[in-house]
């Protein structure tokens, strides 16, 4: 196995697809020759041709838009949004139009061959518009998946279950993450299931469940509490829609209490609703409320990003009080 | 209009396409790069007032760039953002304007709020986004706004502030003010929907903007082939049924003129005019970028020989308007300055955490408040965490 970073990974999914798949098609604002701005379509266009790894003009609407249509066609399209903060003009091709395609038609027509790329998430200066998790907009709408992975290994056995699976999936990438999270990932094809969680670290006192580039920071909190003899166990959720109720419930069945984190703001988080559903299934287990942390409700921010931020420190000042609740 | 179209179009009984490149469409171009002026060129309106606070701009604006280039490198400021060799085009667009028109740039447009007076210190401010920022240490570096300069605070998507222009021009011409709105844009970002969408409300609904193109050939890595295949950007200001011009962005006294001009009809008429400034963005996208990877070092040279400055500086000495000790004593000046400035602003502290929270709204709605109660709580536990704040927690 080979030594990859995040970005690596992702490279070696796109590969693996496109060399295997000659209807498989990678494009996006700068993701042709230069390989995207972050590099994760690096070598692509030279080894597939222009024609099927290329620069889109600027435009997210027409990004998708185009990207629909070509997944109607039965081609595996494959689009690079360049920014999640971006994805916003494609809004309505994504919620109306990706999402719905199979219902309104009866099947006739659907764009399950879409796979939409995008980098997302704080922790790197980068103020408003460089920094958003916006996973629970689309968690509102029945239709797409919304895929979300924590390290190299996860990223690319994740991202080719998206492109194969044959739904619209949207693939958040920790772009935190990109070159800081480097791990051992074969070379080779692998998939990892969509819709399922993973206990990343077993425990027995709490839950601990997040996704993405959250998961490490979780971690994180974890190890400052088993320190004082707390021991968590830790779900890394992987698959925002549809997500996996029973691996959730049972381990708060088993530990009776449950903190949820995600970067995004608390109101209207896909903590809330997991908070919801976990309180139905879980209720006469539960020995403390379920606690949510998460980013305040404001816009991301620059110069107090940290005060902002769903840190480590505020999950474990979670953990003791559910544990002294 | 479309039953005019219908019975009023000329009539061919054989198919008959339009060539997508029949429009064809001059470039105006006044200054050379000598500092001599075309013959017959129709001069704008400047006089040698006029004519230096222009230069010392572009002067003031080369400098910044050089320096906070360098300073990003050194970690001092995370991101920047150079205009390198497209200067002519944020200068010239506000040395044609009046101080009550609204500018609504992209990004790489510092040019036209220098040229408004935006202090040194509060460039520096900002981009160290500290406690005096305007924007209060919430943006990236570059993200400038003031209100008293009528320059609306930069936003990082793309496109978006096109179609707000139309609409912040209509409300200037609703309220009879002697003022218009500037937009500048990209050619990349005039693939947004934003910008179809802004140049046909501005058309329809009659708003006295005028929407700025700059065609610097990149977005990004991506060069203008790759971005469109029609004629420029100015080919789809006659498909909005609007005035258009295409000028030499690097030449200042074109890019002067066509503003003048476009001001002038703005407001008497009450309609948008789109310019599309053909120019060349001689520095990396971002301090992000490295150019390297996409265009070849040949291609910078040739542009380099076009440079906006100089061509100006030229013209400058022509006119018996500046000579080299002068500019000899503004550069070093101007590199003190920043120098000093940078210093200075390094210093200066993060803003207050009260900061946080406020500008959501109006007023700081009660599930906010409390979770700004609960994270002071929390900084005073781990003051170690949070040391920009911890210290100034009331
Ligand atoms: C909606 C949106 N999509 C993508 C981006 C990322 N992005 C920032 S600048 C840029 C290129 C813009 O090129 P252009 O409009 O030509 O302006 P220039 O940088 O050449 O001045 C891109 C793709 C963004 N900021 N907003
Ligand atoms: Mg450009």
């Amino acid at each position: 196995m080979a030594q990859m970073n995040l970005l690596q990974a992702i490279n070696s999914a796109l590969d693996t697809v496109m060399a295997e798949n000659d209807r498989a098609v990678c494009f996006g604002e700068d993701v042709g020759h230069f390989g995207g701005v972050f590099r994760a379509t690096s070598g692509l266009q030279e080894k597939y041709g222009k024609s099927r790894c290329f620069n889109t003009p600027l435009v997210e609407q027409g990004v998708i838009g185009f990207a629909n249509g070509l997944a109607a066609q039965g081609s595996t399209a494959i689009a690079e949004i360049q920014f999640a903060d971006y994805i916003f003009p494609a809004f309505d091709q994504i919620v109306n139009e990706s999402a719905k395609f199979r219902y309104r038609s009866g099947n006739e027509f659907n764009v399950g061959k879409l796979t939409i790329r995008t980098p997302y998430g704080g922790g790197i200066a980068g103020g408003l518009y460089h920094s958003q998790s916006p996973e629970a907009y689309f968690a509102h709408t029945p239709g797409l998946k919304v895929v979300v992975p924590r390290n190299p290994y996860q990223a690319k056995g994740l991202l080719l279950a998206s492109i194969r699976d044959d739904n619209p999936v949207i693939f958040f990438e920790p772009k935190r993450l990109y070159r800081a999270s480097v791990g051992e990932v074969p070379a080779e094809d692998y998939e990892l299931p969509l819709g399922k969680a993973e206990v990343v670290q077993k425990g027995s006192d709490i839950t601990l469940l997040a996704w993405g580039a959250q998961v490490e920071i979780v971690e994180k909190a974890a190890a400052l509490a088993a320190a004082d003899g707390i021991s968590c166990e830790i779900i890394d959720l992987r698959t925002i829609l549809p997500w996996d109720i029973e691996t959730v419930a049972n381990s708060v069945t088993k530990t009776g209490r449950f903190v949820v984190s995600q970067e995004a703001p608390l109101t209207a988080g896909f903590a809330s609703e997991i908070a919801a559903t976990i309180q139905q299934e879980c209720f006469l287990h539960l020995e403390a409320p379920i606690a949510r942390v998460c980013g305040m409700d404001t816009p991301y921010p620059l110069a107090l990003e940290k005060e902002y931020a769903a840190d480590h420190l505020k999950i474990y000042e979670a953990i003791k009080n559910s544990m002294t609740y | 209009m479309n039953t005019d179209i219908y019975s009023e179009s000329p009539v061919v009984h054989e198919p008959a396409f339009i060539d997508g490149h029949s429009v064809e469409i001059p470039i105006l171009k006044i200054l050379k790069q000598d500092g001599s002026i075309y013959k017959n060129a129709a001069m704008p309106n400047i006089d040698q007032e006029l004519a230096t606070k222009t230069y010392k701009t572009l002067a003031f604006h080369r400098v910044l760039d050089e320096r906070m280039v360098a300073a990003q490198r050194q970690g001092r400021i995370s991101f920047y953002m150079a205009a390198l060799g497209e200067e002519a085009a944020s200068v010239g667009g506000a040395a044609g304007l009046k101080d009550q028109d609204m500018i609504m740039a992209q990004y790489r447009e510092q040019g036209a709020l220098m040229f408004r007076g935006f202090s040194l210190e509060n460039f520096m401010n900002q981009m160290f986004s500290n406690e005096k920022d305007l924007g209060k240490g919430r943006q990236m570096p570059i993200h400038y706004g003031s209100r008293e300069l009528n320059y609306m605070t930069i936003s990082s998507p793309l496109g978006t502030q096109i179609p707000q222009a139309a609409g912040y021009a209509y409300g200037q011409k609703m309220q009879g003010l002697d003022a218009v709105t500037i937009c500048y844009f990209g050619e990349g970002a005039a693939s947004e929907g934003d910008f179809h969408a802004g140049l046909n409300m501005a058309a329809v609904h009659q708003a006295p903007v005028i929407f700025f193109c700059r065609n610097n050939g990149y977005a990004i890595s991506t060069p203008s082939e790759e971005q469109y295949v029609g004629n420029g950007i100015a080919s789809r200001g006659v498909g909005y049924g609007m005035k258009t011009i295409r000028i030499d962005g690097n030449d200042i006294l074109a890019v002067i003129a066509a503003v003048q001009l476009s001001r002038e009809y703005a407001i008497k008429e009450g309609k948008p005019v789109l310019i599309e400034a053909m120019s060349y963005r001689l520095g990396a996208h971002s301090t992000s970028d490295d150019p390297s990877g996409y265009r070849t070092r040949e291609e910078e040279a040739k542009w380099q020989e076009h440079d906006p400055i100089l061509r100006m500086k030229n013209w400058m000495l022509a006119q018996g308007w500046w000579d080299e000790a002068q500019e000899t004593a503004l550069f070093e000046k101007l590199r003190d300055e920043v120098l000093a400035a940078v210093k200075v602003a390094e210093k200066i502290a993060k803003p207050p955490v009260e900061d946080l929270i406020t500008d959501v709204y109006d007023q700081v709605p009660p599930l906010l408040q409390s979770q700004f109660d609960e994270l002071k709580v929390h900084i005073k536990k781990y003051p170690q965490a949070y040391p920009f704040t911890a210290g100034r927690i009331k």
